[in-house]
Parts: C-alpha cells; sequence; structure tokens
C-alpha cells in the first residue's frame, strides 16, 4: 500500500514542471491563438540557462536565485522572439504559426548543443530539500514534496492574477473576443506581448525546476511539448484549471501505467487523449472553438488542370529524369532514389492538407507503417518484392483507416494534435514491441529482389511508381470526389447544405493519402534495406509539412516541387555542415515570415502579374456594399 | 375526398434553451408555388424555427413533414436529398473555386457522384451549371473565383447553387441581408417568378418590410416564439398586435405611411 502511495505522490511530483509548462502554453494559446510549439524549447534553455547560474552560484541563494533569474531570462529571450518573429504571422493560418515555431525549436536545439555541449549535465540538488522522507519504510524525496506543494500554489497564483488584476481581466477578456478587447482601445500588441512573456516564463520556471530531478540534455524539449499539447488537448486548450487536472492525470498515468502495463505505458496515456478528444473534442475544461479558419486559404486562387503545353512540359522534365541514369554515378542514383521517394509522401500529404485543408502532424506513421508492412512480409512471410510492394502499403492503409476515422471528427489544430498524438502511439509501438518489430534495433536485410538490386533500376521504379502516384492524385483533384474534398475544405456549411457528407468524404481522402504515404514507405524500406522507428517519428512527419509548405501549399504541384527542393537540400545540408537543425530551422522561420506561398505559389503569382499588366482586362473591384444589416 | 399532404407541413414546434423558451408551439403549414414570409422582432425565434426545418437544429417537441414525410431529426444533407434547398443569413459559399465550380458541387452531389475518383469534375453538368447561372443572372460571371465577387453576386449565386437539386422548397434565411436597395427588390422579383413557374414553395424570413409586403403571397408572425398572427400582406398590416410589436421599431408603421402618402 505504501508503495502506491508514494507512486502516486511521484506522480503529483511530476505534474507541477508539466502543469507549469502546459498552463503557459494554455495562457499563450487563450489570448494570441498560437500553439507555441517552441514552448517545449524555452522549457530546455530554462532548464540549461538554471544549471548554468546554481553551478557557478552556490549555496541557497545561488540556487533559488539562479531558477528565478533564469526563467526571468528566457521570458525576455521570449519577448524578443513575440516581437521579432510571432508579430509578423498572427494573422497568418494556424499551421504556419506551428510550423514557424517549430523552426524555432529546430534552431534551438542545435544552439544548446553549440553552448552547452551534448552530454546529460547533472545539476545540483536544491539546498533544504536535500534528503528524503521516510513513509511506512519508503522514501519520498523532499524535493518532490516542495514541488507538489509548488502545482497548487502556482494555480492559486495565477488565479489571483487573472481574477484581481486589471491586466487579468484583460487577459481574460482577450481570451474570449480579441477583437472586442482592440475595438475597447486595449493595446493589443503590448497585451499579447505581456502574455507570451508570462507564459514562457512559466515554462522556464517548469525546466529550471526539473533539474535536481532529472539530467539537462538536449532532446528534453520534444519529449515535453508532446506530453504539454496532450495535457492540453485533455485539458482544454486556453483553460488553467484544465491544465492542472490533465498534468495530474497524465503524470499518474505515466507513474501508474508502468507498474500495471510496462509495454504500452506510454501509450496508455495518448489512449486516455484520444478518448477524451473524441467524447469532448474541445477538452474536459475548453470551450467549443468558434468555427475555425480556413486551413490553407492565403488568397482566392481558383485551380486549373494543367494545359496541354504545361503537360508537354511535365513529361519533358520526367524524360530529362528518366535518363539521369546514363551519365550520373550510383550515389547520385541512390540520392535520387530517395527525392523520387520523398515525392511520394509529400504529395500524399499535400492531397490532404491541400486539397482537403487536413494538416496532419503525424502523417510519417503511415509511411512508417507502410515500411513496416513490406519488412513484415519481406522478413516474415518471405514474400517476393512485387507482392511485398503491392501489399505492404495497405498497412498503412489500414491505419489510416482506424486513426483517420477519429480524427476527421476534429478539425485545425485539434485535427493536427490527434494526428500527432496517434503518431506516437504508432511509434511507441514500434519501439517498444521489440519482439516483433525489434525495437529501436529495427528490422534489417529487407532487401530488393535482383531485377530492382541495381541502382539504375531501383532508381526508376521509383521514379515510375512516384509519377504515377503525382498523376493519379492529381487527377483526383479534378474528379468531382476531388471538388467534393475542396467544397469540405472552403465551406462545411455549405457542403452539408448540398447533401455532402463532410466527414465521409474526408476520411475518404485520409484513407488515400495514408495509403500513399505507405506506398512511399515501402519504397523506402527498400532503399533502405532497413526500417526503423524513426521512419514513422515526428521529425519525418515535419519533413513532410515543410515540403508540402516549400512547395506552396495553395497549389496543385506544389508537394512535389516542394519535396525535390527540400530533399536535395537537406541531403547537401547534412553532408556540408554540423548544424544542419539550426539551418533547417532557420529556413522554416524564413518560409513562413518571407515566403508564405511557397515557390510554386511565388512563380503563380509572378506568372500572374505578368499576364495582368499586359491587357488592362476586367477589374475585379467588389461592388461597395451600399447598405447593411 | 382525400386531400395531399401541404408541401411544408409544421406542427406544434417547441424549442427551448435552458429556462428561454426560444419557440412554442409554432405550426402552419406551406403550399407548393407559394412564397411564405416569416417575420417578427429580434429574438422572436425566426432563425431558431428556421435552424430546425433545415435539419441543423433538433426540436425538443413537434414535427415537420416534407408531402407527408417526416424530417424531424434529419441531417441537414439527408433534408437537401428530399428536395429542400438553403440559403443563408450569411452566404456560405466555396470562396477558393470559380462560380461555375460552387454550382458544380452541388450538380455533383445531386448526381451522386461524390466519390467518383476518376471522371474529369471541370466537365460534369457544365450545361446544367451554366443554365442555373443564367437563370440568376450570373451567366458572364461563371469563371470568375467566387471570393471576388461582390455580396449581392453572392446572394445570387447562392440561390443557383440552392435551385441545383430541383428543389420543391426553398427555405431562405434573410435572403436580402446586406445587399444595396435595389439588388434586394431585383432579387426577391427572380426567386418569386422562378418558384412560382416551377411551383416551388418558398419560406423567408427578413426583415425590410418593403420585400415582405411586395412579395409574400402569405405572412406568420413571430414574438417570443409564438406565432401571433397569420394571413394575407393586407390582413397582419391590419393586425393591431402586430402593429403594437412593430411600433417600436415603427417599420411597419412608416410602410404603411409611405403607401397612404404614395396613393
Amino acid at each position: 500500500m505504501a508503495f502506491y502511495v508514494v507512486q502516486f505522490l511521484t506522480g503529483l511530483a511530476s505534474a507541477a514542471s508539466l502543469f507549469l509548462v502546459a498552463s503557459g502554453l494554455s495562457i499563450i494559446f487563450g489570448v494570441t491563438r498560437i500553439v507555441n510549439f517552441a514552448h517545449g524549447a524555452f522549457y530546455m534553455i530554462g532548464a540549461y540557462i538554471a544549471f548554468t547560474l546554481t553551478e557557478r552560484f552556490s549555496g541557497a541563494f545561488g540556487f533559488w536565485g539562479g531558477v528565478v533569474v533564469a526563467a526571468l531570462a528566457v521570458a525576455l529571450i521570449g519577448v524578443l522572439v513575440e516581437m521579432v518573429l510571432l508579430r509578423r504571422i498572427y494573422h497568418a493560418p494556424e499551421l504556419f504559426q506551428l510550423l514557424g515555431t517549430f523552426g524555432l525549436t529546430l534552431m534551438v536545439e542545435d544552439l544548446v548543443v553549440l553552448i552547452w555541449g551534448p552530454d546529460d549535465l547533472v545539476g545540483r540538488r536544491a539546498p533544504g530539500f536535500k534528503g528524503a522522507v521516510d513513509f511506512f519504510g519508503q522514501n519520498i524525496p523532499s524535493y518532490d514534496l516542495f514541488l507538489i506543494a509548488l502545482g497548487p500554489i502556482v494555480l492559486g497564483i495565477l488565479w489571483l492574477l487573472f481574477q484581481r488584476t486589471r491586466w487579468g481581466v484583460l487577459v481574460r477578456a482577450a481570451t474570449q473576443d480579441r477583437d472586442m478587447v482592440a475595438a475597447l482601445g486595449v493595446n493589443q500588441k503590448w497585451l499579447f506581448t505581456s502574455v507570451f512573456a508570462v507564459g514562457v516564463f512559466l515554462a522556464a520556471l517548469g525546466g529550471a525546476l526539473q533539474i535536481p530531478r532529472d539530467a539537462v540534455h538536449h532532446a528534453m524539449d520534444l519529449r515535453i511539448i508532446v506530453e504539454v499539447f496532450v495535457v492540453v488537448v485533455i485539458g482544454g486548450l486556453g483553460s488553467i484549471v484544465g491544465a492542472f487536472v490533465a498534468a495530474v492525470l497524465v503524470s499518474e498515468l505515466n507513474a501508474f501505467g508502468i507498474l500495471i502495463f510496462p509495454k504500452i505505458s506510454i501509450i496508455l496515456v495518448f489512449l486516455v487523449m484520444a478518448v477524451v478528444l473524441i467524447v469532448r473534442p474541445w477538452g474536459l475544461f475548453g470551450k467549443p472553438e468558434a468555427a475555425a479558419r480556413k486551413t490553407p486559404g492565403l488568397t482566392v486562387n481558383p485551380w486549373r488542370p494543367l494545359t496541354s503545353n504545361e503537360r508537354l512540359a511535365a513529361l519533358a522534365a520526367l524524360v530529362v529524369a528518366a535518363i539521369l541514369p546514363l551519365f550520373a554515378g550510383n550515389y547520385a542514383l541512390t540520392v535520387g532514389s530517395e527525392i523520387a521517394i520523398f515525392v511520394i509522401f509529400a504529395v500524399s500529404l499535400h492531397f490532404l492538407m491541400s486539397v482537403g485543408g487536413l494538416a496532419s502532424f503525424g502523417h510519417a506513421a503511415y509511411f512508417g507503417l507502410g515500411a513496416y508492412g513490406v519488412a513484415f512480409l519481406a522478413k516474415m512471410a518471405g514474400l517476393p518484392m512485387i507482392v511485398c510492394l503491392l501489399l505492404g502499403p495497405l498497412l498503412g492503409c489500414m491505419g489510416a483507416a482506424v486513426f483517420g476515422f477519429f480524427a476527421v471528427q476534429l478539425s485545425g489544430v485539434y485535427f493536427a494534435m490527434l494526428t500527432l498524438a496517434f503518431a506516437q502511439i504508432v511509434w511507441s509501438i514500434a519501439f517498444q514491441w521489440v519482439s516483433v518489430t525489434g525495437g529501436d534495433n529495427g528490422i534489417l536485410g529487407v532487401w530488393p529482389a535482383s531485377w530492382a538490386a541495381s541502382p539504375s533500376h531501383f532508381y526508376w521504379l521509383a521514379l515510375g511508381v512516384a509519377a504515377l502516384v503525382t498523376i493519379a492524385l492529381r487527377v483526383m483533384v479534378f474528379s468531382p470526389f476531388g471538388y467534393a474534398l475542396r467544397a469540405t475544405r472552403d465551406s462545411l456549411l455549405r457542403s452539408e447544405a448540398v447533401g455532402i457528407n463532410a466527414k465521409r468524404i474526408q476520411w475518404t481522402a485520409f484513407v488515400i493519402a495514408g495509403t500513399t504515404a505507405g506506398i512511399g514507405g515501402a519504397l523506402f524500406a527498400y532503399l533502405k534495406g532497413s526500417v526503423f522507428p524513426d521512419n514513422l517519428g515526428i521529425s519525418l512527419s515535419v519533413d513532410a509539412l515543410v515540403m508540402v509548405l516549400l512547395g506552396g501549399v495553395e497549389t496543385v504541384s506544389g508537394g512535389v516541387i516542394g519535396a525535390i527542393v527540400y530533399k536535395a537540400l537537406n541531403i547537401w545540408l547534412v553532408s556540408q555542415t554540423d548544424l544542419s537543425k539550426l539551418v533547417l530551422g532557420g529556413f522554416i522561420v524564413l518560409i513562413v515570415v518571407v515566403f508564405p506561398k511557397g515557390i510554386v505559389g511565388m512563380l503563380e503569382v509572378l506568372a500572374q502579374r505578368r499576364r495582368k499588366s499586359s491587357p488592362p482586362g476586367s477589374s475585379l473591384l467588389a461592388k461597395p456594399i451600399e447598405s447593411a444589416e | 375526398m382525400s386531400v395531399a399532404p401541404p408541401l411544408l407541413a409544421v406542427e406544434g414546434l417547441t424549442k427551448s434553451y435552458g429556462g428561454i423558451h426560444a419557440v412554442r408551439g409554432v405550426s402552419f403549414s406551406l403550399r407548393a408555388g407559394e412564397i411564405l414570409a416569416l417575420i417578427g422582432p429580434n429574438g422572436a425565434g425566426k432563425s431558431t424555427c428556421f435552424d430546425m426545418l433545415n435539419g441543423q437544429n433538433r426540436p425538443d417537441t413537434g414535427h415537420v413533414r416534407l408531402l407527408g414525410e417526416e424530417t424531424t431529426g434529419k441531417k441537414p444533407r439527408d433534408i437537401w436529398r428530399m428536395g429542400v434547398g438553403r440559403t443563408f443569413q450569411i452566404t456560405a459559399t466555396f470562396a477558393t473555386m470559380t462560380v461555375r465550380e460552387n454550382v458544380q458541387v452541388a450538380l455533383i452531389s445531386h448526381g451522386k457522384q461524390l466519390f467518383n475518383l476518376w471522371g474529369s469534375a471541370p466537365n460534369v453538368d457544365r450545361g446544367e451549371a451554366a443554365r442555373l447561372l443564367e437563370l440568376v443572372g450570373m451567366g458572364g460571371y461563371a469563371d470568375r473565383p467566387c471570393g471576388e465577387l461582390a455580396y449581392g453576386d453572392l446572394k445570387r449565386l447562392e440561390l443557383a447553387v440552392a435551385l441545383a437539386n430541383e428543389p420543391k422548397l426553398l427555405l431562405m434565411d434573410e435572403p436580402t441581408a446586406g445587399m444595396a436597395p435595389r439588388e434586394r427588390v431585383e432579387l426577391m422579383r427572380l426567386t418569386a417568378q422562378i418558384a412560382r413557374e416551377k411551383s416551388i414553395g418558398v419560406l423567408f424570413t427578413e426583415h425590410d418590410m418593403d420585400v415582405v409586403f411586395e412579395h409574400a403571397d402569405r405572412i406568420i408572425v413571430l414574438n417570443r416564439g409564438t406565432l401571433i398572427a397569420e394571413g394575407s400582406p393586407a390582413e397582419v398590416r391590419g393586425n393591431p398586435q402586430v402593429q403594437a410589436i412593430y411600433l417600436g421599431e415603427g417599420l411597419l408603421y412608416d410602410a404603411g405611411h409611405r403607401e397612404g402618402a404614395s396613393a
């Protein structure tokens, strides 16, 4: 019995940090409507700076002072980030905000290694809380007891701040209706900045307070951000009480999950989240969002099929790509195969995201499932390559059918978070179910049959499949189904009012996209000769997002161009610099801020300008509305 | 003699939110080809009533029948399939698609082609789409992106979309809200003409009393959730209870005056 009580208290202690970080994220979202992916990065910087300060200045004053100063310093960094970056993207679609802050996270990961080195750093213990308390023969660190008390104290302080101060009233008002607050003459700029500073301060404090419990390392940002997403989604974005309750729930699930289901401890939390989202899509304490902003739609630009000239150009490009093996070496061909595979992956996400308006943050799950499907069939059933290639993607199809069914019940940020959570579940299973998947060691020796073994043959195979997939998806964009899918993206209300079952259309699109990604994954398994959990990890999902955005989310062919440019750049960068994340992150931020239309989108704008400058044409100025009610 | 069921029959419709009775025991019916206006001051329950006819909101009690068939509790998309077209108070269209494509989506849905993955959508029912756009006077706008249209044109596009499934009944929630005065008259004239030609029943809510009195065959008046008057425009105008309600806003009074002055 005592053991369970101790386990419970340990869970409560972990909840404190989680609550601090989650409440910060929630406050920021409530007012600015930005889901700050970089929140984990601020948490991590808080821990690193606190480590340095507490090492430098000893004693109780040094430790506690160091923790607070670290949090303040990070809050200052947050203010800087808000003023330089976020102010430029408040009006961008939420997808761009998530991506911009993700780019920031990537940069921080490299910067932290650059400053503090790659090794884990073990911090000091907190003065005054070094010992342990005996509880029926079990030891409880006294620092844990301090953290257990801290959680409710911070909750109380935040409550007072929001209920009893003018600033708090403004923040609550802005959370409900920020346009109205602006209309009442409140300086929104500084309100947003101050809210961001408070949120970041809480994140950094959470990080700094972790150092006596956990080593500081450069991957702690992603781990905490995934957990924090889960907490705010369960608790309800924008609700601080929700963040507290959910932080306790998640921490306890973690603490007891390990005892009860050691194999699936990670997925337990995600299962709870999935259930909460399905029963209460806006979280336990959240409120339903007003109609979500349309995800892409920065501008109006109707799509059209390629003209015959453009088709010829595309065919010519394909022919050029096909004769590459005549003069390129083996390395170039392997790179070429990889790019072709990523074209498949990117166009599949593009179909879901641009045509369907559903930005999946866990699309790699279906890519990886396709890869694992091939590996199972090839290694366990010993099937020939062609059969594996045909059947392997079905695993991606099945995964997409199951997860997609739940995911399409939601939209916007919640859709993104749920897809991310599902991808993490699949990743955890691949990682933990060692007897089947080989865990971290993966499945090795998935080699292509002799007819596809040479680099040039494999390249032609990958190129051929990529071309077929791209054409097939393009045909679908301009099929009746494609129109219906775009209709659900543009207006749910209207599409329901003309007899379209939006959820079923979106689910179908999800399955098509998942299966297509699975085809890419199947080829990828053969290209690499092995399959690892990373093939369905978050970073691969984000790669796909960046490819689509880089190409242009509002365009029809953006996925193809984005995949080629991004993958080539990525492979080249990794060979050139150790700081690939820093460069990549900077690159993402740059796309989001100055280049939101992507490459193809920019080209279209340029072409349009040239067309418009020649004939005066019909100007499409809207007639002024003379009276409004 | 057996009487054919009316196009739309509403019986004892009731809806409350918490302790507030938004709609209480509303009953009325609508014949094919008839234009019926639902009016009432702000907060009278018009929109709640409307949403229950359309399937967006489920009544607590009461029935809605279309040609004798129960629609209560059905989803908007199913009610649409039964032959009910709908336009919204604030237009809902597919902003990134062209005007023609907007109509084509409705035609694709009407033709049950929604899950056709291989056909060429740009060529689906092109002639029918052109005919519908011509009908509402939007023939020249087919290739324009819908997001660039003026508000009055969006309203006309919505009408074309609502007509795509050859509806028996049109539900129009404030069809002329936000339009210029001349556009209002034109749109309602057009609607009335189409409705009479094709014998479509039209139910609309409206704040503009000029529009109501010019085009409605019959008017029903809602106040605080209950139906307080029903009849021809002349009858409703002469109803003292209706006058009492509207005096605060002065709309009905003004309309009467204007007419008196011009006569």
